[in-house]
């Protein structure tokens, strides 16, 4: 083994800031947020050392014990016993602790102990632990533990220093002792010698959490807080953004202008940037405001700690209803997009919960279906304030939101009834410390959010706009053809031939056509939408426009349905492959995508008959 | 008495996890946690929809336990035998 091949992995507690340290040490921008299972993958990167030597520093997901009960903890242990496959156990450890914390921390660094490599011990949150009055000695315990110990803040610029420092030089391997073999109570007795010797700690927890916590965790205004604060948000995503979308609307529609006025009117490369790019682009990228406020209002809860409390307020109606409160977490990210969400369903350890959890998570309205139903309630729902302080508008997004969560509980039941196996299912679950959002990283968090649409609206959305616009206008219309050109294209076929699936529940061949390429990403739904459109004739179709072209030529049952479809069809192929991955079963993706587009059309169905009726 | 049953805010001590069935996951992953005789605990706090879960604070640290996960541990409160 050379020495320029060192490998370190971080390990811990849940939640003691490895992968702070790991994004600090390796310039990487690894997921860090306030809560138990952030990071439920092993994470790598490199780390140039002072003197030269390039160390590979291995990120693990938080584990209280070597006696792994979830998917994620397991990871953990394969890795430092060196089962993991294809790769060598690490020669140094890094064990991370929590400062705060060490009464639960420090047994787990005895465990680690146990194993027999060298390990430093990594002093995490020294920042907040003075704070509240703690006075560590750290040269006793280091003496104590037989383990080199360091103090590190690992959020602040420079908190890993001391560490830096320790784990450049040789850190040598660990004097076997007595405790290495004690039972599970002799291993908690030491920890508390060891307290009692080392460490003066004026109170058990921030008086401020106790504070927080006696509002927020209140059997009454506890519910109360957290519906408030659900509701304010898809406000704020409606109201928010509007005045950005409208500039961003305008900006387009100029460039649009600008870059075609130069073309021939009737030349295909004409259509190709007007129909295809400005129409088709445009019409998403408007949208980019609105998925920016959601995943602020996102990351500023997960950072705040607040997330594990709404867990715990929500516990027994998830449970009833046969979920977990683990699994608010995953589903509150699959807001953002099914796939993260579906992927920290491996901090849940009960396997029968944790499938239940992905099988329901593409019903959480993610940030892809945002184009879709704002686009629709702009041009169908009036925009004027209900009961005196409520957007109309914002009310039917919430409603949009509200009838997800709904039947997602009510999947979620029904899988419960036709299981057989009825043991005991696990909860205990940490809930940290409040900590104040680093604006940093928010700004950061939304940064890489920003940059992924965009990669997205440059790519896939990109490729199969082009795609569909030429598959739009091919083959020509023949000659002394009367109709729009798109009529006798593929595309326009294909639409009409689909429509009969469709026209029960009232998609025209325009929507029929643009479900198709939406089954890559729902937000192409809207670009197809603007490119279909652009092509059907009306030549002042640029995005801007979509909306009351739909408006015009749209029923309100027409709408209501195809809002009713996207609350369930599975138009997404990425959560279907993160099913498959996450579960290794293909049943269980026939499983979702069919129950899902079974809902689908039932509802749309339902939708489109009821509204016609009524109209 | 159980843990369950302690009243809210109430200083106690832990006397021991029982295993509700051979090799039980859940009592060894309490025990991980700190669980174990002689450690002080305290009930925090009730859950809004029929008192479930339970917040229970041991050392520094919170937990949300159910009802029958807190079931299994075993308490002396102070003050009361």
């Amino acid at each position: 083994m050379s020495a320029s091949a060192m490998r370190i992995a971080l390990v811990g507690n849940p939640n003691c800031g490895k992968t702070a340290l790991f994004n600090q040490l390796t310039g990487g921008r690894q997921k860090v947020a306030n809560y138990a299972g952030v990071t439920v993958e092993r994470k790598e990167g490199r780390f140039l050392a002072p003197s030269g030597r390039t160390l590979h520093i291995l990120d693990l997901p938080g584990t209280y014990s070597f006696d792994a009960t979830s998917p994620d903890e397991a990871i953990t242990r394969d890795v430092c016993y060196g089962r993991y496959p294809g790769e060598a156990p690490p020669d140094l450890i890094v064990c991370v602790a929590d400062a705060t914390n060490l009464r639960l921390h420090l047994r787990f660094v005895l465990e680690v102990r146990r194993l027999g490599r060298p390990v430093v011990l990594a002093l995490n949150m020294m920042d907040a632990a003075r704070r509240r009055g703690m006075v560590i000695d750290v040269d006793a315990l280091s003496r104590r533990l037989g383990v080199p110990v360091v103090e590190t803040v690992a959020i602040r610029r420079g908190g890993a220093q001391a560490l830096i420092q320790r784990i450049d030089t040789s850190v040598p391997a660990i004097e076997p002792a007595d405790i290495d073999n004690a039972g599970i109570e002799q291993l908690h007795a030491e920890v508390r010698s060891i307290l009692a010797d080392t460490v003066t700690l004026p109170r058990d927890t921030a008086a401020v959490d106790d504070a927080i916590d006696r509002w927020v965790l209140h059997p009454a205004f506890g519910l109360l807080i957290l519906a408030g604060l659900m509701f304010m948000i898809f406000q704020a995503v409606f109201s928010w953004a509007q005045p950005v979308m409208d500039g961003i609307q305008a900006g387009i529609a100029a460039l649009g202008t600008a870059v075609t006025g130069f073309l021939p009117e009737d030349s295909a490369l004409h259509s190709l940037l007007n129909d295809g790019l400005f129409a088709g682009l445009g019409a998403v990228l408007v949208f980019l405001p609105q998925i920016l406020i959601l995943f602020l209002f996102i990351l500023v809860l997960e950072e705040s700690g607040y997330l594990p409390r709404a867990a715990f307020l929500l516990d027994r109606m998830m449970f009833r209803v046969g979920l977990t409160g683990r699994a608010f977490i995953p589903l509150l990210s699959s807001f953002a997009c099914a796939i993260p969400g579906i992927m920290a369903t491996r901090s849940i350890q009960d396997p029968r919960d944790r499938l239940t959890t992905i099988l329901v998570a593409p019903l959480m309205t993610c940030s892809a279906r945002l184009p879709v139903y704002t686009l629709l309630i702009a041009a169908f729902i009036p925009d004027r304030t209900v009961w005196g302080i409520f957007n109309l508008q914002g009310v039917v997004l919430f409603t949009l939101y509200f009838a997800g969560i709904f039947s997602a509980l009510l999947v979620a039941f029904v899988i419960k009834r036709l299981r057989k196996d009825r043991s005991e299912h696990a909860l205990i679950m940490e809930l940290p410390s409040y900590r104040l959002p680093n604006v940093r990283d928010i700004g950061l968090g939304l940064w890489e959010r920003a940059l992924i649409f965009l990669k997205r609206v440059g790519g896939i959305i990109l490729a199969l706009t082009v795609l569909l616009w030429f598959l739009s206008s091919f083959p020509g219309p023949p000659e002394g053809a009367t109709g729009p050109a798109i009529d006798y294209s593929l595309a326009g076929r294909l639409g009409r031939l689909l429509e009969y699936v469709f026209a029960p529940i009232g998609f025209n061949w325009q929507i029929c056509i643009a479900l198709v390429p939406g089954l890559a990403a729902r937000e192409v739904a809207v670009a197809a939408l603007g490119t279909v459109y652009a092509m059907s004739g009306s030549d002042d179709a640029v995005a801007s426009q979509l909306g009351p072209l739909i408006a015009h030529s749209w029923s309100l049952a027409t709408a209501l349905s195809l809002l009713a479809w996207y609350v369930f069809a599975p138009q997404c192929m990425s959560t279907l492959a993160v099913i498959r991955r996450e579960t290794n079963s293909w049943r269980n993706v026939a499983v979702a995508a069919g129950y899902l587009f079974g809902l689908a059309y039932l509802a749309s169905l339902a939708t489109y008959q009821i509204a016609r009726a009524l109209s | 008495m159980r843990l369950s049953d302690a009243p809210k805010g109430a200083k106690a001590v832990v006397q021991s996890v029982t295993d509700a069935h051979p090799a039980d996951p859940i009592a060894q992953r309490l025990r991980d946690l700190g669980f174990v005789s002689g450690e002080p605990v305290r009930l925090v706090a009730r859950g809004p929809l029929g008192g479930d879960p339970l917040l229970i604070q041991i050392g520094s640290t919170r937990f949300a336990l159910r009802r029958t996960e807190a079931d299994r541990v075993m308490i002396a409160v102070d003050g009361a035998a």
